[in-house]
Formats: structure tokens, sequence, C-alpha cells
């Protein structure tokens, strides 16, 4: 088990540390609920009804092509890393690779994906 | 501290994170968290491949990982969008409510 | 740092693939400028369809390994390839007047039928793992977004989100047994797999034997066979009624040629591991198939239940793992691609905008009106449940004659048991369109195409039925 001791050790501390917090808030906050305190906060005003959770569909279609072109740029990494070896081959499949995305990104372009509103 | 972590142990974490993962999909009602479960699941087969790659010093295993990453980027995608496209004509994402076609 | 071997790159063997994802991208690029009328884009896509076919004769000398033995150019190949362009071209062709009726504008859809169609080339085609994950996953992503396509209907909503999660979810235990085979062997090669086997070189064997179980659990997801089925019935119903026809052939028969070079091809000699677990699914699969799809009223159910019961005859052409075997299982998809398409075909003929009369009830004295349309829709139907001299019955055959020449005789008598079984829902249906009164009138309006892919099938369906000798030859290389 000796291999274990380092992560067991951090892990005994990130635990520690976070109980004994929020221990010490549990035991030593003053404790005085009212109304509005409890009242979820919005700029000042008296919220009149639920925060629905509606919310634009540009911000999950950002998600979505945020992760597409990020896995783009991580497997530039290992091509980075051993274009050395790759020579001429290795950059002319890279390139392939990056004309299939952007025919992709064009396709985006054209659809108003990247339109902000 | 030289003596290293067995390969079994790695095996163990990845196989329980793989149960958990397939729990989840079979037990949970929201169709964001059953997708939630189903990454934990690919993320567990990961662990195992490279664990594999590293005690029997090959490296086909990494490369295959990869490839599961990027798949699993993609169905990421995928999945947001139907799950968008169905709260848009009703707004829920229990699975309970699903059931327009049966048996 | 290890030198890493660069793989022999062989892109001519590569052709049909990369000319259909040329093609694939074209069709999105050109969608972009074409407003209302996608006659260019559908052009395109046929196009592309028939130049694919053209490039998978690119090679002469068969078989070819190529990409360091991970992808294979031979003759069970070269015959998927055929069958996966004909499907494409077929869904392609219902398609055309199905979306000008049912509101379906977009372009991507044929964009999608393609790249679905590279991802089925690549399945077919590969010897290596980690390239039949990929296949799998390119052809199940792209199902997963036509079977949602028409954003406006719950239904569609519904089957895309349903099979969405179980589609990851099964291939999430595809991964797992994947890796367990790849850790018990230390390669994902298929022919290095065969061959450490046979030299009874692995590692750890009940590694090796809970990455089988895995697999065949994956694979039976995939397929939609028993117990793996509840997707199927409620995607096939929901989906636009041409995707339910392509997902029905296309992606089940590249998913069996996969299955066939894992488990006939590279594992033969642990045979008695897989071969009781697959014969008790390819049995529950017909068995729970029939009796699922006599229970139904909604044709498209029907069709669903009974392409599960179908799945089961299929497993037992992998089981019966002869090279009779492979050219069974080639030949069953080609006849079934042809009854299937008539028979969806058909299905969409009847249907009109409002209401698409998936009904059985609706097709009620179909024969008084219609009588060209009722005898092509008992055609399919008696094929499908494999009456001689039609193609299913053909198909049939030859796979149960590979069963008997390994020895499976129960199995194979379980499997005419449920043919006979399987005449009852089928009968069904020309019962009600021979015997019933018509309820209101039918208003079917011939769209071209449609009609067109109808008689290509029955041609095809009837075709292999009375002259099966050409392509049994064929096939059997």
């Amino acid at each position: 088990m000796s291999e274990y001791f380092f992560i067991s050790l951090a892990a005994i501390v990130a635990i520690g540390v976070v109980a004994v917090l929020l221990l010490l808030s549990t035991i030593l906050g003053p404790r005085n609920p009212n109304r509005a305190k409890l009242t979820p906060y919005e700029c000042g005003i008296i919220p009149q009804e639920e925060a629905k959770g509606r919310y634009p569909v540009r911000f999950a279609t950002l998600a979505m092509l945020f992760i597409i072109f990020d896995i783009e740029v991580v497997f530039m990494y290992p091509w980075a890393v051993s274009l050395g070896e790759l020579k001429l081959f290795g950059l002319l499949e890279m390139v392939v690779f990056i004309a299939i995305l952007g025919i992709a990104y064009i396709y985006i372009w054209g659809r108003g994906g990247l339109e902000w509103d | 501290m030289e003596s290293t972590v067995p390969l079994s142990h790695y095996l163990v974490l990845s196989t329980t994170l793989f149960v958990i993962g397939v729990l989840g999909v079979l037990v949970r009602r929201n169709a964001i968290v059953v997708f939630m479960c189903i990454e934990i699941m690919l993320n567990a087969v990961n662990i195992s491949l490279i664990a594999f790659d590293r005690y029997m010093n090959l490296h086909t295993g990494q490369v295959f990982s990869f490839m599961v990453m990027c798949v699993a980027a993609a169905e990421v995608s995928v999945g947001l969008a139907i799950i968008i496209s169905i709260f848009r004509n009703k707004p829920t994402v229990n699975l309970d409510e699903f059931n327009i076609m049966k048996w | 740092m290890e030198h890493i071997p660069s793989p022999t790159v062989d892109l001519v063997s590569l052709a049909p693939v990369l000319v259909l994802s040329v093609f694939a991208m074209m069709v999105l690029l050109v969608d972009l400028y074409v407003k209302r009328d996608k006659t260019l884009v559908i052009f395109i896509s046929l196009v592309g369809l028939l130049m694919t076919a053209i490039s998978a004769f690119a090679k002469f000398d068969l078989p070819v390994h190529s990409f360091n033995d991970s992808y294979v150019v031979d003759e069970l190949s070269v015959f998927f390839i055929m069958i996966f362009t004909l499907s494409s071209a077929l869904a392609i062709l219902l398609s055309i007047d199905y979306n000008k009726r049912e509101g379906i504008r977009m372009g991507e859809y044929y964009s999608l039928i393609l790249l679905c169609t590279v991802g089925m080339i690549l399945l077919a085609s590969s010897t290596d793992m980690i390239m039949i994950f990929l296949g799998i996953e390119i052809v199940s992503i792209c199902l997963y977004v036509l079977a949602g396509i028409r954003r406006s209907d719950p239904k569609s909503n519904e089957a895309a989100l349903k099979y969405f999660l179980l589609g990851a979810f099964a291939t999430g235990f595809l991964l797992y047994g994947m890796t367990l085979v790849y850790g018990a062997t230390g390669t994902t090669k298929l022919g290095l797999i065969a061959e450490l086997i046979r030299e009874e070189q692995i590692a750890s064997k009940p590694l090796m034997l809970m990455g089988i179980v895995l697999l065949i659990i994956g694979f039976g997801f995939k397929v939609a066979s028993v117990p793996f089925h509840m997707w199927a019935p409620d995607v096939y119903h929901g989906a636009p009624t041409p995707v339910t026809a392509f997902m029905a052939v296309g992606p089940k028969a590249a998913a069996f040629a996969a299955f066939f070079r894992v488990f006939a091809e590279a594992m033969p000699v642990l045979s008695p591991s897989w071969e009781s677990l697959l014969c008790i699914v390819a049995v529950l699969s017909m068995f729970i198939g029939n009796v699922g799809a006599i229970m139904q009223t909604n044709i498209k159910r029907l069709l669903a239940y009974s392409s599960v019961s179908h799945v089961g005859y299929i497993l037992i052409a992998v089981i019966a793992k002869n090279s009779l075997g492979s050219s069974s299982l080639v030949f069953y998809m080609l006849a079934y691609a042809f009854m299937i398409f008539g028979a969806f075909g058909i299905v969409i003929l009847i249907g009109r905008k409002e209401n698409e009369m998936l009904e059985i009830a609706d097709y009620s004295g179909l024969a008084y009106k219609h009588p060209l349309m009722a005898i092509s829709m008992s055609v399919f139907l008696l094929s499908l449940g494999g009456m001689p001299p039609l193609a299913g019955f053909v198909a049939k055959f030859y796979i149960f004659s590979a069963a008997i020449k390994e020895g499976f005789v129960t199995l194979v008598v379980l499997a005419v048991l449920n043919s006979v079984i399987s005449f009852y829902y089928y009968l069904k249906v020309i019962v009600y369109m021979y015997m019933k009164e018509p309820e209101g009138e039918f208003q079917i309006s011939l769209a071209p195409m449609t009609v067109f892919v109808v008689v290509i099938a029955m041609v095809g369906t009837a075709g292999l039925g009375i002259f099966p000798d050409p392509i049994l030859y064929f096939t059997q290389h």
C-alpha cells in the first residue's frame, strides 16, 4: 500500500480542510433567516416570477461548435510534436484534415451559426 | 516508493466506474444526467485502455483512446442538439414524460 | 522515443470512401446556395453514389490488405459496398416525394445519408477494431440526427432521443469489450487476433471471454436483436419513413458485416464460447420479434418487430461460420434490401399530408381500389415471410442450408417454425387489403420517384426469387 501513500495524504488534507471550514462556519456563524434574505437575488428588484431556465439557443450552439473545433486542435498537438519524423506526408495529411474541417466551418458560416444576434 | 500500482487495480477502478455509469443510465430520469453517465462509461474505457498500454509497453491503446475521446466529443455535440430540439417542443428533460409511443 | 512504423498508405483501396466523402461535402456546400428546389442536391448525391459503386472495383487482385492490415478490399466488402450504395440510392429516391409532402426542407438530410454510407463502407472493409468502432460511430451519429430530422414532430424528437441514449449506451459496452479483447491479446487487428488465438498465445482467457460477451452485447444493440431490441419499434415508428427504410437495411447490413468479420473470421477457434450465446440470442430474436409483431396494429411497428425477427435469421448465418455462411449473409442482405424498400415504398404511397395512414386498418379494401398496389404489397410481405418463388424464400433457404452444413439442425428447425409463425402477421395485412371493405377514399397520388422505387424493388424481389442463380454464383465468388 506504500504506493498509495502520497495520494491518500492529499485526499485526507483536502477532505479535512473542507470539513473544518464547513464545521466552523456552521458553529460560529449567526443564524437569523428572514423572508427577504431567502429570496433569489435579482439586482435589487422584487422578483415577480421564478427563473424558468429559458435561455437563447445560441449558447448551446456555441458550446457544440467549441467542442468540435477544440478536438480539431487536440489532434494537432501530437502531430506538432512528431512533425519532424512525419515530414512532407504528415504536413499534407494535416492540411487535408484542416481542409475537411474548413468545409464544415464554411457550412456553419453560411448557415448563420456564427451570428451572435 | 519504487513499487508500482499493479494492473489489476486500474482494471478494478475502470470496471467500477463503468458499472456506476451503467447503473446511472438505467436508473436516472433526467436526460442530461443519463448523458453524463454515458460519458462516465466512455471515460472508464479510456482508463482501462491506457492502463493496458502502460503495463504491456504498447502504443495502440493510446491511439484508440484518442479516437474514443474524439468520438465522445462528437456524440456530446449531437446529444446536446437532440436534447435542445426536444426541449423546444416540450419544455422538460424528464425521461418519464417521453412516452408517446408505447408498446 | 520509439519509432512508430508508418502505415502502408494505399489510397486507391480507399477509393469508395474518398469519393463518397468528397461528394458528401460537396452536397453540404452546394446546399448553402440552393434555396428551395433541392433537385441539384439530389442529383449530386445520386451521382456520388454511382461513382462510389464504380470506384469499389478499383482494385483488381483481391483480397488487398492496406494500412497495416486494418483495411481490406475483398469480395465480401465489394459486394457489401454495392448493397450500401443501392440502399442509399433507394432511400434518397424514396425521400424525394416524402420530404416535399411532409415539409422536410433541409439539404443536410442528403449529406447525412451519404456520410452514413461512408461509415457503412468503413465498417464492411475494416479488419481493425479501432476502425470498426469508428465506422459504427459514424453510422450511428448520422442516424441519430436523421431519426430526429423532423424537428417539429414530437414523435421524431422522441425517437431521436431514445435512439441516441440507447445507442450511446451500447457504444460503451462495445468499447469495453474491444478494450478487454485488446488487453487479452495485445493488438486490435483482427488478423493478428486470429493468429494469436490459433497459436494459443492469449495472456488471459477470462479477459478474452468477458470481452467477447461485451462485444456481443454491443453489436446486439446495434442490430436490434433481443434482449436489446427495445429501441427499434419506437425509433422505427418515430423516424420519417424513408429514414426508417434506410435504417432497416444499410446499417444493419454493415453491422452484420463487422459482426461476421469479428466473430466468424477472427475467432472461429473460440467458437464453443460464443456459439451457444449467439444461438440463444438468435432464437429469442425470432420468437420475440414474431410475438411482438403479431400484437401490432401500426404497420411501421409491425415492420420493426419483423425486422427484429429477421435479425434472428441472419444471426444464423454468422453462427454458421463457413464460406457458405458469408455468401448467404450477403444474398440475404440484398434480398432484404429489395423487400424492405418495396414495403416501405408502399407505406409512403398510401399516406397523405395530414394523415400518414399507418394503421393496418387503413389498408382495408386496397385491392378493390388500387389492385396493383395491393399486389405489390402482397409480394413484398410474402417475400418477407419466405414464400417461394420469391427472394425471401431463396435467401432463407440458403442460410438454413449453410447452418445445416455445420450441424445446427435444431436451430434451423426453430427458424423454420418461426417463419411459419411470421406468416400470421404478414397474411393479416394481406387479408385486410383483399377481404375487408374499404373505409373512405384512399387519395393516393402516385409520386413518380416512389413508384420507381417500388418497381425496382418488385423486379429485385421477383427476380431474385425466380432467377437467383446469377447472383448466387456471384456471391460464391
